[in-house]
């Protein structure tokens, strides 16, 4: 039962490799743990060092980031300024050394605080095997995606259209109690394609149908702040775990939500 | 930081202090700085074995069967350990200290009373191997009823928990089911105040979560003995532990500790070392056995949970005439250090207080949850949270600030403490009235001229001229503990020969032998002081804490002419015994 | 399961063992290369007992898989003694920036990467630099303390 690790040489020996049932080892912060328990159900690790999934490429709309950019290099790097302040959420300094942008995608409730803000942003994941998706979709079926090799980021168009927050018991490293993102580009005023999301608020980071609903075509005011604070939780279901109650998530997102929307003004 | 006071009470000090106020280097900081200072797990061995328990899924439940001939054709897999392998699978820690009766196994037998306690143990070449090992060991399972709230533990009908104490409460000096305090007559106190004021009060276990995990390596000397590295809080409890646990002399055992990475009462009383140098004696090999981060969470014993219930009769001017306690000390599944924990609240009620009717009726509680043990300030940490938040509560009843309240009430010198002793050295009013400056908080005329030095003693001082007793909670047929019979070691096996295993272990029945609890007390419990407890100061206690402390029963009926014998001493356990 | 060897260079020495598959490099450290320095605390990442640094940069051991260590370099609490102790390691012996000893070597490998790449912190990013350190002993306020101190001293000497 104990573990064996193979070495791949290509990103097509590494897709063949998890398609045979193995966990690709990226930075380990997430399959270490378990190897480290001694999960029966973790058999066979496959790792791939390849330096283009290290890459952090920069265009006019956005950055690609290959899977195996880590966190520190995204609090580091130019042109993922906008993402900085939520790389530097993640864990503390040493745990950013090594956890990796297509890691946190598939990191179990409550961590994945980058995959909030992805998913607020729009990304888009490339993988090794059919194409692009987006990040929504990606994230239902994560567990079937295959090996991941790109994230591709859209930047926002003015700082202000982007807010994230994370909410910790413990600082500045703790655990989640619920991660918040939002994407509020604005036309004329008026806020034009609102994405909100959660993390901790369900199994895994979902959008705000309610809150979305609330801010789509208004102007960012107090009153609409009010109004997506108030329908956030629709149709969002929080689970219980040591960090919160179900109910406390409900009771104390729309409080949250309003201080990231405040602070997008 | 931390401001020195230096006008209070200046008349009391010399102030010719040599370290205090002046920083110092710690004598083991080097170490430290240098990665050198050398923890339990910082000593490595050739061929170390590594073990890892099997573990409770369930609450409460009987082992029907365990089943290791899977996990013993498991690589790397050396041995399987179960209860029949401990010389002597039953133990309290403080039977070191003639307190308690055996009541838990290191590794459970016939049944298990909370969800993490160990049935096995698997000794392999690494600590993946011992995993993997303890995977494919099949143990077959009958859930039993479980209870996991204090008071719904000691209602009729309740699952026992605890096979030592059947009715689920630890049973003090063999003679009361609970411990009592009792100063004055609250009662009547009650009857007569103007307001009564009734708070429920909750805590929850914590985890001391020291960075370094609970752990034991233990391999073979020369000379058929055993040297133990050990991250102990506690060492000689420790080896007095493995000694009886293991039934060999203490000095076959070479214990080696003092340099813990963070205890907080958490390593009082761990078991590795027992099954450590078992695993050693049975293998001949250096074994090492250590909780990891998860066990240290989920078994590892926390400060238990404790919920108290608190009646004060107040006057309408704040003065606090009574003040009843009752409390519940959840103790988990065994008692650990629960029952002392108890001793020394009571001993600390009513809080820094002066209330001339005080009572309290306190239970240690088994509950099929992790046994509880120490950590920092145990005993009283809880009860303190109970009586500060009662305090607020009276406050706000009587309309007055909560420091001036607290101010009006502290202890002053020579008063009388519920547990009878003199108040002496007190200092509440003096900090009460530092933090009203703090925090700018204008108190009264009175409460800014109140002192520590004055308004006690004299009619404060005395005992009560009257104090309302009870045979509440009374027990007959239990014993007390191991003192009063030392004679009867309970079960026991040979001890095993090192380097190879016991050639015949007992058959399980034996270790199953009937509770201690429900044994005749042969030799006799020493009797209750007679007209306790308003006897006033007990000579000799030293450090230990005063007979409130004991229950006050009426004369039993165990005070025959053979335990007259010695001289009552107390003891800060057992309470009044001879020695 | 076959054993892979691993060279690497720990404190400026190169040193070889062989690991097994699914070892991490705190165990390797410790167990293959006999640097007890780095701790075991939860092999989850979550206290940073076992922060080394890999090529200059913290990490933490348990979180690694040895064999992805080889070819690299390695650096410990052991290692960062010279003759006289490293300002940090004097900092907090005198400001008593430690009390069990058990996160210690943990936390000076966190202070040491933030000194190298920051040798002016602010409070705050001393705060920041510790964050994935725990300390039990309620010691933060003499440790943040012992890192400002050490780094007035790195100064004035520099």
């Amino acid at each position: 039962m104990s573990v064996t690790v193979e070495r791949a040489a290509s990103v097509e020996e590494a897709a063949a490799a998890i398609a045979r049932g193995a966990a690709l080892l990226a930075g380990g912060t997430i399959l270490m743990r378990r190897v480290n328990a001694g999960d029966p159900r973790l058999e066979r690790l496959v790792r791939l060092e390849d330096p283009a999934l290290r890459r952090i490429g920069s265009g006019s709309e956005g950055v690609s980031l290959g899977a195996l950019v880590t966190m520190a290099e995204v609090a580091a790097a130019p042109e993922t300024a906008f993402l900085a302040p939520v790389a530097r959420a993640v864990g503390g300094p040493a745990l950013r050394t090594m956890a990796t942008v297509g890691g946190n995608l598939f990191a179990r409730r409550t961590y994945g605080d980058l995959a909030v803000a992805l998913l607020a942003l729009g990304a888009r994941i490339i993988l090794a095997r059919d194409g692009a998706r987006e990040i929504g979709e990606f994230l239902r079926g994560r567990e079937r995606a295959g090996l991941v090799l790109a994230l591709e980021v859209p930047r926002p168009r003015e700082a202000r259209a982007f807010g994230f927050l994370k909410v910790a018991r413990v600082r500045p490293a703790g655990t989640a109690v619920m991660t918040l993102a939002a994407h509020l580009p604005r036309e004329g005023g008026r806020i034009r394609g609102a994405r909100v999301t959660f993390g901790g608020m369900g199994p895994g980071p979902l959008r705000s149908p309610g809150a979305e609903r609330a801010l789509e075509g208004q102007a960012l005011d107090a009153g609409t702040i009010g109004r997506a604070a108030a329908a956030c939780v629709e149709g969002l279901e929080p689970l219980d775990d040591a960090l919160a109650s179900a109910w406390y998530r409900r009771e104390v997102a729309p409080v949250h939500l309003r201080r990231l929307l405040e602070g997008m003004l | 930081m931390i401001e020195f006071r230096k006008e209070f009470f200046a008349d009391e000090r010399d102030d010719d202090l040599k370290e205090i106020g002046r920083p110092t280097i710690r004598q083991d900081i080097e170490g430290h700085v240098t990665g050198r200072s050398p923890f339990f797990d910082d000593h490595l061995f050739e061929g170390l074995l590594h073990v890892r328990c099997v573990r409770s899924p369930h609450h409460h439940a009987r082992i029907r069967r365990i089943d290791t001939t899977e996990a013993e054709r498991s690589p790397g897999v050396v041995r399987i350990l179960t209860g029949r392998d401990v010389p002597r699978n039953l133990n309290t820690l403080l039977s070191l200290l003639d307190f308690g009766i055996d009541d838990e196994p290191l590794l459970a037998e016939s049944r298990v009373a909370y969800m993490g306690e160990p049935v096995a143990a698997v000794i392999a070449t690494s600590e993946a191997r011992a995993r993997d090992g303890v995977a494919r060991v099949r143990v077959e399972w009958e859930e039993l009823p479980h209870v996991l709230d204090v008071e719904e533990a000691i209602r009729p009908g309740a699952p026992v928990v605890c096979e030592a104490y059947p009715t689920n409460r630890f049973i003090y000096h063999g003679r009361y089911d609970h411990q009592k305090l009792r100063f004055g007559d609250v009662e009547a106190a009650l009857r007569g105040a103007d307001h009564i004021v009734e708070g429920r009060y909750q805590m929850s276990p914590i985890e001391q979560a020291p960075i370094e995990t609970c752990g034991a390596i233990a391999a073979p000397e020369e000379n058929g003995r055993f040297v133990c590295y050990t991250s102990t809080q506690a060492l000689f409890f420790s080896l007095g532990t493995a000694a009886k646990m293991l039934q060999t002399p203490s000095s076959r055992l070479h214990f080696i500790g003092g340099t813990v990475g963070g205890g907080f009462g958490g390593k009082v009383d761990s078991l590795h070392e027992p099954l450590a140098i078992l695993a050693a004696m049975l293998t001949g090999r250096p074994c090492k056995y250590a909780f990891d981060r998860e066990e240290e969470m989920q078994v590892g014993a926390p400060r238990g949970a404790e919920r108290w219930y608190l009646t004060d009769g107040v006057m309408g001017d704040g003065r606090i005439v009574a003040r009843a306690f009752r409390g519940y000390f959840d103790s988990g599944a065994y008692t650990r250090l629960s029952s002392y924990a108890i001793i020394k609240a009571v001993g600390h009620l009513p809080g820094p207080y002066t209330i001339p009717n005080v009572a309290a009726d306190v239970y240690c509680v088994y509950t099929n949850r992790t046994p509880a043990t120490a950590m920092r300030g145990f005993g009283i940490t809880g009860v303190d949270f109970a009586i500060e938040a009662q305090m607020d509560k009276v406050a706000d009843r009587v309309g007055m600030h909560p420091l001036e309240l607290r101010i009006l009430n502290a202890y002053r010198d020579g008063d009388m403490k519920a547990h009878r002793r003199e108040a002496k050295g007190c200092a509440l009013v003096e900090c009460a009235q530092v933090v009203a400056e703090k925090a700018g908080i204008a108190l009264s005329a009175a409460a800014r001229a109140a002192s520590s030095r004055t308004g006690g003693g004299g009619e404060r001082g005395r005992l009560p001229a009257f104090t309302a007793t009870d045979g509440k909670g009374r027990v007959e047929g239990s014993t007390s503990g191991s003192y009063a019979r030392k004679s009867a070691p309970g079960p026991a096996r040979a001890a095993p020969a090192p380097g190879r295993p016991p050639a015949a272990p007992p058959a399980p029945a034996a270790a199953a032998a009937s509770p201690p609890a429900r044994r005749p007390d042969a030799a006799g419990a020493p009797p209750p002081p007679p007209g306790a407890p308003a006897a006033g100061r007990a000579a000799g206690g030293g450090s230990m804490p005063p007979p409130a402390a004991s229950p006050a029963p009426p004369p039993g009926p165990g005070t025959g002419d053979a335990a007259r014998r010695g001289a009552l001493r107390f003891s800060s356990l057992s309470g009044l015994r001879r020695r | 399961m076959a054993l892979k060897p691993v060279a690497l260079t720990l404190n400026g020495s190169e040193r070889a063992a062989f690991t097994e598959d699914g070892e991490n490099l705190l165990d390797f450290l410790r167990r293959r290369l006999g640097d007890l320095s780095p701790k075991f605390g939860c092999g989850q990442g979550a206290c940073g007992a076992c922060t080394v640094l890999l090529d200059g940069a913290p990490v933490l051991a348990c979180l690694i898989l040895a064999e992805t260590a080889a070819g690299r370099r390695i650096e410990t609490a052991a290692g960062l003694a010279g003759a006289a102790l490293h300002p940090l390691q004097r900092a907090f012996v005198e400001g008593f920036a430690a009390q069990c000893g058990y996160c210690t070597p943990g936390m000076l490998m966190a202070a040491v990467a933030l000194l190298r790449a920051n040798p002016r912190p602010t409070r705050e990013e001393v705060v920041a630099a510790i964050g994935g350190n725990l300390c039990r002993c309620t010691g933060y306020e003499p440790i943040i303390a012992a890192v400002l101190d050490a780094a007035g001293h790195m100064e004035r000497r520099a």
